[in-house]
């Protein structure tokens, strides 16, 4: 069966036809862009949140795509189980909304970090890792507010529930403060909820899928997903 | 009607990146005396209303629904009539 992705397109998301591009045209599975503004859709299997800066992040990043009329939907929907990932603004709308706990706040040397980063693979047993066949991956980063902060007690039981699926590191897996693009807290550069059914990241898997860019590492987690969807 | 005032400061706990290079910049210029350098908001509107307790009430959940992000910020308020 080939699976369905809706792609949620805010004012001001810019990741959304990349995310279309990779899952449809690289991929080759279902993908339907849905408006910010829909009260609901149907025969969806998961729900991609794209990168962006979503109206314009004039408040704080995801703080107003958080109140849009789509997001109660995806809301229920990730309640009841369904997948849902967010990238960049999307983690950070995953964040805003609640789905996620911390909060994202502006890189430590104040700069928009756009590079290719590696990433460890944290937990291996999740619905958007269990394909990845390689340790760390490489993808790449393009945030200005990707430094992630939660209470040391919050980072505490992520880490005690398996909850940190990725964290920044050297080439050959290290975690350091030196791989660090950001100052996130404990490296952290990716986490899901309890259920393991919401995960919000930093890099872009869509961005390093086509074989063209020379990095495909991304593929792993659509495939992961994929795989987790029917199996 | 009422004017009100919120201020928006981050939480002690938080990094704040800009204070921090601030606070560098501040050292390039001499000004050796500064430390603890913190950025925050100031936000001013109107509430429409001549209902005071109505009033606080409205400012009190707008700065904490979305003004703010209770995570990371601390708020507090003025009302003022006009």
């Amino acid at each position: 069966m080939t699976p369905k992705f809706g792609i949620v397109t805010f004012p001001g998301s810019n990741c959304d036809y990349d995310a279309f591009y990779s899952l449809k045209k690289v991929l080759n599975y279902d993908a339907q862009f849905l408006w910010h503004k829909e009260k609901s859709f149907n025969n969806i299997d998961a729900i991609i949140l794209p990168g962006g800066f979503s109206y314009g992040d004039y408040l704080r990043t995801g703080a107003i795509a958080r109140f849009s009329p789509i997001m109660e939907e995806v809301i229920n929907f990730a309640e009841k189980g369904g997948i849902v990932l967010g990238i960049c603004n999307g983690f950070q709308i995953l964040l805003e909304a609640g789905l996620l706990p911390g909060v994202m706040i502006k890189n430590e040397s104040l700069k928009f970090v756009c590079k290719d980063i590696y990433l460890k693979v944290v937990n291996k047993n999740t619905p958007f890792t269990n394909k990845i066949g390689k340790d760390p991956i490489k993808i790449p980063i393009k945030h200005g507010e990707g430094n992630y902060f939660a209470d040391t007690q919050t980072v505490a039981e992520l880490e005690k529930n398996n909850q940190i699926v990725f964290r920044y590191s050297s080439p050959s897996g290290k975690i350091d403060n030196a791989y660090n693009p950001n100052g996130s807290i404990s490296n952290i550069a990716g986490i899901m909820n309890k259920k393991q059914n919401v995960l919000g990241l930093m890099p872009h898997p869509e961005n390093a899928c086509d074989p063209i860019l020379r990095k495909t590492d991304g593929q792993y987690i659509f495939k992961s997903v994929a795989e987790s969807l029917f199996n | 009607m009422y004017k009100a005032t919120v201020i928006v400061k981050r939480r002690p706990a938080i990094l704040d990146p800009q204070g921090k290079a601030a606070e560098q910049g501040a050292k390039l210029l001499g000004f050796n005396n500064v430390s603890k350098t913190r950025f925050g908001k100031y936000i001013e509107f109107q509430v429409n209303t001549d209902n005071e307790k109505g009033a606080e009430k409205e400012v009190k959940e707008y700065s904490e629904k979305l003004l703010t992000n209770p995570i990371m910020e601390d708020f507090e308020y003025r009302l003022e009539k006009i």
